[in-house]
């Protein structure tokens, strides 16, 4: 190994992005290739693919491999030649380390997209040249704009297939704008690529003349990750998730006696970043300490940020669980910035689960590190994914996207989800099977409406 | 350490180990330091201790690798971890998820890279406290002698219980037969699932990574196992964000993989970076080896060679450690752990595919013991 390539191991970041596209949009294709061509594919691998290409007669170019055949582990997928669940993949370029969420198209779309997107910085959305903008690609640019995905890469695929046309891209990407303005999503990169021949994939093709843009590669590589966006903007954010208090347990090795008063809180930074000496607020108590030491595995910290998985002091002894928020107690300016513990959760749920959702179900709700009971009051509205426009609806289905507000049995300190990726977000469990029903992000305009709700019920 | 070094320090353990300094010459870093401490000041939004803190004598102090990789930091955002940092924190956030959730969480801890890894990360979850959970082996009766010494060595030292399934006891009563192939890796599902029947544990934190396999390529962080220890991948809870969701009714339990997002040279990465201990035989070393299959298997109790095998002494190493009768060596002179981190960046073989006789059997070998239970 170079030095140079030493150098950047130590200097490279996260990146993670997530893939979508509709059956036989050819991200599986995709995927492998960008694998393929930037060398992250070894020899033994790419041995398997041949040989399963070889048996199946695959008549692809180049040695016919098929390279949907690297992402497809399952037994299901190589067989039927679908991608059944997310998989995941990782390579590496010289200043970067990917992640790739690779989420299927076909019936569970929503529900993958999602799961993909919920921690990506970017999501790659696949079209098909020879068909332009379907009703799943507006669905993918509604759900990543929904999940607050920092930027949305279009690769208008196949473009082989159309002869390298410009006409036919141009009218692609004139159909994407008009999408991006409807949807109100910040307008995509468009990039015109062939999986199956490698153009504008990792290296740019000279088969796109008129095209005068990055390769894909080149564009994950050169966008900012949502760290890098959002760590210095945003208010600390802390979720407690266990208190560390070794008593007669201390590591062997250290001084029993220092360390059998210890108690530190530990978790990790969900958003923003705090200094010792900097006043915080417990969430849902509302009262107020000092940070009076940040601890990692032995080091004294001056500071922690996202997404830093530390141990914090604090100056007063207060009653502290997991559960409990930290949040930055700010000035008269950023007052409004606290989470407001509430009792009345609104919502958008994507609903993850072919049991449906109805109004007076009972749920349990998970927030950063706490569970509380839910029982849902009302489902307001259902998000129209193609024009994303509300309807009135009493219940929500297996991909369906919606608005509810659901009462919980004990406060949670939620923020916005428009605000805060972390502390905005939910999952909504079935409390008689445990299984994930749907994604929760709590409402923009939550605290309005929560405002305006009376105090009725109790469960 | 200055007051900007604060962040988790790759720093510390790249100044402490002079081998690493030896294998990143000067020319590079000082174009980088250079560079990098240049644009320091320039900075439109340099707090004023990024500026100012170092004390002259404490600058001096600083090796030029650490001066630019500090400087570097200040240079780009104040606050971005490295992709390593980052790694690590996920997994402790998981690992803490886990513990605190959990009502008896275990580790499956073989002494191969990927569990003293996942043994590190819980030291440093906990710390000043002690792993607050036991580790658990399946002891296959086929493993390396000096591995088995290091296991018993490490839970020594962290002070922790270690709970062991015999597969060889198994044998012995009847209740497993030995394979015609001889190796015993398949058999450990039994003896790991009647173990965590009989200890109750709830939740079983493994080494697995994501990279290792494609069926683990789709196998989520918190994965869920029936009553029989079954993995159903058509039937997986969605993993959103970072919360976690590990609800199970009696008799499940979750299989945990904090190290799910790490690649095998991250892992060697870490290793170097926080100068883990591992087994020697990670390392080049002498043996008596024969040729199988296009691997090097060690002569030993329960790997013989047949006739048309022929024994000869060659410096190897092991990539992954697991039953003496289906883990082969590579042929390799990386004696020391920035030898291995080069070899394995420039390596074009996967680790499995180098070294695992039994994932050679099919394309879905991982796929079929993992819905068995396998790890």
């Amino acid at each position: 190994m170079s030095t140079a390539v030493e150098t950047a191991l130590e200097r490279s970041t996260l990146f993670r992005f997530a893939t979508a596209g509709s059956v036989d949009d050819g991200k599986s294709t995709l995927v492998g290739r960008l694998l393929h061509d930037s060398k992250s594919v070894l020899a033994d691998q790419l041995d398997a693919v041949a040989r399963t290409s070889a048996e199946r007669g695959f008549g692809g170019e180049r040695g016919g491999l098929d390279l949907a055949l690297l992402t497809d582990g399952l037994r299901a997928e190589r067989e039927q030649g679908i991608t059944i669940d997310v998989a995941y993949r990782y390579f590496a370029t010289a200043n970067r380390t990917f992640i790739l969420a690779d989420t299927p198209g076909h019936v569970q779309y929503t529900k993958n997209t999602v799961t993909g997107a919920s921690t990506a910085d970017a999501v790659v959305v696949l079209i098909d040249a020879r068909k332009g903008v379907l009703e799943q690609t507006r669905r993918h640019l509604a759900v990543a704009r929904l999940l607050r995905v920092a930027h949305i890469i279009v690769a208008v695929n196949k473009i082989d297939l159309v002869d390298y046309s410009e006409d036919v891209f141009r009218d692609v990407e004139a159909q994407l704008k008009r999408a991006a303005r409807e949807l109100k999503v910040d307008e995509p990169a468009i990039i015109p690529v062939s999986a199956l021949e490698g153009d504008n994939v990792v290296d740019r093709s000279e088969r796109t003349p008129w095209y005068g843009g990055p390769s894909l590669l080149e564009t994950l590589e050169q966008l900012p990750a949502l760290a890098d966006l959002e760590t210095d903007l945003e208010a600390f954010r802390f979720p407690v998730q266990t208190v560390i208090r070794p008593q007669g347990a201390v590591a062997p090795g250290l001084d029993a006696d220092t360390y059998r008063d210890y108690r530190g809180y530990a978790g990790q930074v969900a958003a923003g970043s705090i200094r010792v000496g900097d006043a915080v607020t417990v969430q849902p108590s509302g009262r107020s300490t000092t940070v009076a030491g940040i601890d990692f595995a032995g080091k004294e910290l001056d500071e922690a940020f996202a997404p830093q998985s530390v141990v914090l002091r604090l100056a007063d002894d207060i009653d502290i669980a997991r559960g409990d928020l930290l949040a930055e107690a700010g000035t008269d300016t950023s007052a409004a910035q606290l989470p407001q513990p509430t009792q009345d959760l609104y919502a958008a749920l994507c609903w993850l689960s072919p049991k449906p959702l109805k109004e007076g179900s009972r749920l349990l709700i998970k927030h950063g590190s706490k569970t509380v009971q839910g029982l849902v009051r009302q489902v307001i509205n259902k998000l129209d994914l193609s024009t994303f426009a509300d309807q009135p609806a009493s219940g929500l289905e297996l991909n369906d996207i919606g608005t509810v507000h659901i009462r919980l049995a004990a406060a949670l300190p939620v923020d916005n989800y428009v605000n805060f990726r972390r502390t905005g977000a939910f999952l909504v469990i079935d409390p008689s099977d445990g299984n994930t029903l749907a994604a929760g992000l709590v409402e923009s305009d939550h605290l309005e409406l929560s405002a305006r709700e009376d105090e009725r019920y109790d469960i | 350490m200055s007051s900007y070094t604060n962040t988790y320090d790759d720093v510390v353990s790249v100044a402490g180990s002079a081998s690493t300094a030896d294998a990143a010459p000067a020319p590079a870093r000082d174009g980088n330091a250079a560079s990098s401490i240049a644009s320091r000041s320039d900075r439109p939004d340099a707090t004023p201790w990024a500026a100012s803190a170092v004390p002259a004598q404490q600058a001096s102090r600083l090796s030029e690798a650490e001066t630019a990789s500090q400087a570097d930091r200040i240079g780009g955002a104040t606050h971005r971890l490295s992709s390593l940092d980052a790694l690590e924190s996920e997994a402790i956030h998981i690992i803490r998820e886990v513990v605190a959730e959990f009502e008896r969480p275990a580790l499956l801890f073989s002494g191969g890279k990927d569990s003293v890894v996942m043994l590190h990360l819980a030291t440093k979850a906990f710390w000043p406290g002690k792993v607050p959970f036991p580790v658990l082996h399946v002891d296959t009766g086929h493993n390396f002698p000096e591995v088995l010494e290091f296991r018993d060595r490490t839970v020594e030292r962290l002070g922790i219980r270690l709970v062991v399934g015999s597969v060889q006891e198994y044998i012995d009563r009847g209740e497993l037969s030995e394979r015609a192939d001889g190796t015993r890796n398949p058999l450990q599902t039994v003896p790991l699932l009647d173990t965590i029947n009989a200890n109750k544990f709830d939740a079983v934190f493994g080494g697995g990574r994501r990279d290792e396999d494609k069926a683990r390529a789709k196998e989520r962080i918190l994965s869920l196992r029936d009553e029989f220890g079954q993995w159903d991948p058509r039937n997986q809870r969605p993993e959103l964000w970072n919360l976690y969701n590990g609800r199970h009714t009696v008799g499940q339990h979750v299989r945990a993989f904090p190290i799910s997002n790490w690649t095998e040279l991250d892992v060697w990465r870490y290793i170097e970076r926080e100068n883990i201990e591992l087994p020697g035989l990670y390392y080049a070393h002498q043996r008596e080896v024969f040729s199988r299959d296009g691997m090097w298997r060690a002569v030993g109790e329960v790997s013989q060679p047949t006739e048309k095998e022929i024994v000869e002494t060659r410096t190897v190493r092991y990539r992954t450690v697991g039953d003496m009768s289906c883990t082969g060596a590579v042929e390799s002179d990386a004696a020391d752990v920035s030898a291995v981190v080069r070899e394995v960046a420039l390596s074009t073989l996967t680790e499995r595919g180098a070294t695992r006789a039994d994932d050679r059997i099919s394309e879905a070998a991982m796929e079929d013991r993992k819905k068995d239970g396998y790890f």
